[in-house]
């Protein structure tokens, strides 16, 4: 019952206590040119170099820290803009909660990676932060729809009506009956959305969109390594492991917690 | 049915006309003049003055949009800012990569998710349905062209089977050529579309498991395989069919990724070039002709739940 839940712990545990060692310490300098060019893994270098001689492991756990500042911070800004939309959606009048409905089911339709793309495109070159905004806006969409259809679903019920007859204001009770009674689902969600947004990172990296180096991401690795694939394959292996291990524990947390809400007969989504 | 597809065709063309607006709103907040991105850097004032006027962003936004939407009546797309030819004809040729290789990796993808999903509820206590259930898992968490970069290592690198990247120049002038161009990135994407298909299928044939229906089929007589055959797939599709259009819609727009490891000229890098260089008619050209096949691909499928499910055409029926 709880196993998904502490290999999820467990795995996101790990990725984030590399990003905050990265912080204070690092193998080698994220620049510095310390070994042979495409040395394979040794001692000194556990996943070798790369074709200027940088110690990939190092680029790798810097990789961590960016995956995650992505992460977190796409996830909260999409949680933060799609729960807001959605209440505000869901106490809206007929007909401007149609016209917001289906605006959002024509942003859902568009993959992250392309609104990110466009996203990109808009601003004065890639960077850290565009990467951040471009994910979180497309994750805000889909947190929106969820949340507008949860809080319908308990506007709907008999306590809202009683707090209403005893006087209650709606913003009171959006933050004493509402906030708390999606909470949990929404969190399920944007979990979930956590991970696909450590993957829309990579991609946008990949494709030369996201942060720019010396702060390399998995993506942006992957994509340099790829030439050298035939001979350091450690570079394609190494930050392709890395973020199969953080998105899947990512994954194996929000199934935990759904399995835990399940549980929990009060909240039935 | 009749009165049905006329209504979804109405839908349709609604739907075309808002997003075609979303769009041109969209492109025109981008920052930057397309008439300073048309002519690059160290252009003066009066060029810049002279190519506003071609471009058109002189004009009031009403009147700009009054010319996009005649403009998109004629199925003008405009020319391209960097080569000045007419964008529609490029998107055409490009589409005749990205089309196969989009519905090639969708069916294979379905011939691999459909089986194994069904296998996975089917047989969720014994060790190899768990085993499904679990490489899918680990299926959702793989970036697609991480996948590709291996594919490409291990079989056109090591191997030496297929070629690693390109596509032929004479494009389909020599079939085999242009097929074995696309065998890889058409794994690639089926591998990791059918990690997430998988997962719905089995979500749907456990729920089609748990039915009074195939009970009362099993209880009269039928195997498990023979109830799921003859009740299941019909009844288990039909959620799934609406899945299928969504993830259909998205590899095609996600094709720019795996177009990028393999180096193939399809629609997805013509619209990573328009970004890269700024040309305002090929992003939008792009994205509208993808608007359109996203939303033709949601009209089938809609369609097609309904011809599979007759509650749907007639909500009188089976109750």
């Amino acid at each position: 019952m709880r196993r998904n839940l502490w290999i999820g712990a467990v795995l996101v545990g790990l990725n984030a206590a590399v990003a905050a060692l990265t912080l204070v310490w690092l193998p080698y300098g994220p620049t510095e040119m310390s070994g042979g060019r495409l040395s394979p893994p040794s001692w000194a270098h556990p996943a070798g170099t790369d074709r200027l001689g940088r110690d990939y492991l190092t680029q790798v756990m810097i990789g961590a820290r960016i995956a995650m500042t992505v992460g977190i911070g796409a996830a909260l800004l999409g949680g933060l803009i799609g729960t807001t939309l959605g209440v505000l959606a869901a106490f809206a009048r007929r007909g401007l909660d149609d016209a917001l409905a289906a605006t959002l089911d024509i942003l859902i339709a568009f993959p992250t990676l392309l609104l990110a793309m466009l996203v990109v495109a808009a601003s004065d070159g890639a960077s850290l932060w565009t990467a951040i905004l471009a994910i979180g806006l497309a994750m805000s969409a889909i947190i929106a729809r969820l949340v507008r259809i949860l809080t319908k679903r308990v506007l709907a019920q008999d306590y809202i009506t009683a707090a209403r007859c005893s006087g209650l204001g709606w913003g009171k009770i959006t933050i004493a009956h509402i906030l708390p009674n999606i909470l949990p689902t929404v969190m399920v969600a944007v979990a979930l959305q956590f991970g696909l947004a450590v993957i829309a990172e990579a991609s946008l990296s990949y494709l030369g969109l996201g942060t720019p180096p010396p702060n390399a991401s998995w993506g942006q690795l992957l994509q340099q390594a790829q030439s050298t694939v035939f001979r350091a394959p450690m570079g394609v292996i190494a930050p392709g492991l890395a973020l199969i291990s953080l998105v899947l524990g990512i994954n194996f947390l929000a199934d935990g917690l759904r399995d835990l809400m399940d549980a929990d007969e009060e909240i039935q989504p | 049915m009749g009165r049905y597809l006329l209504r979804r065709t109405f839908v349709l063309a609604l739907s075309l006309i808002a997003a075609g607006l979303v769009l041109f709103v969209l492109l025109r907040l981008l920052p930057g003049d397309p008439a300073a991105a048309l002519l690059g850097v160290g252009a003066d004032d009066a060029q810049i003055a002279a190519a506003r006027e071609q471009v058109g962003s002189d004009q009031p936004i009403w009147v700009q949009l009054g010319r996009f939407l005649s403009d998109l009546a004629r199925f003008d797309l405009g020319k391209s800012f960097v080569s000045n030819q007419p964008v529609l004809p490029e998107i055409l040729a490009r589409l005749t990569i990205t089309l196969p290789l989009t519905l090639a990796a969708f069916t294979l993808a379905l011939c691999l998710a459909v089986p194994l999903g069904i296998i996975a509820a089917a047989r969720a206590d014994r060790w190899y349905g768990a085993l499904i259930s679990t490489i899918s898992q680990f299926g959702l968490a793989v970036p697609v062209f991480w996948i590709g970069i291996l594919l490409v290592w291990l079989v056109a690198i090591e191997w030496r089977l297929l070629p690693a990247s390109g596509f032929p120049i004479d494009g389909w002038g020599d079939p085999w050529a242009a097929i074995k161009a696309l065998i890889l990135p058409v794994v690639t994407i089926a591998l990791v579309m059918s990690a997430s298909l998988l997962r719905y299928v089995r979500s749907a044939t456990l729920d089609v498991l748990g039915a009074d229906y195939l009970r009362k089929a099993r209880a009269l007589g039928e195997t498990q395989a023979q109830a799921l055959i003859r009740h299941g797939i019909r009844n288990g599709a039909v959620p799934v069919i609406s899945i299928l259009g969504i993830e259909l819609a998205s590899t095609l727009l996600g094709a720019v990724v795996v177009e990028r490891v393999f180096t193939l000229p399809g629609l997805g890098s013509m619209l990573l070039l328009g970004i890269q260089q700024r040309d305002y008619p090929s992003v939008q050209g792009v994205l509208l002709i993808s608007t359109l096949l996203v939303l033709l691909i949601g009209f089938a499928a809609d369609v097609i739940q309904r011809l599979i499910d007759p509650r749907l055409r007639d909500p009188g029926a089976g109750r």
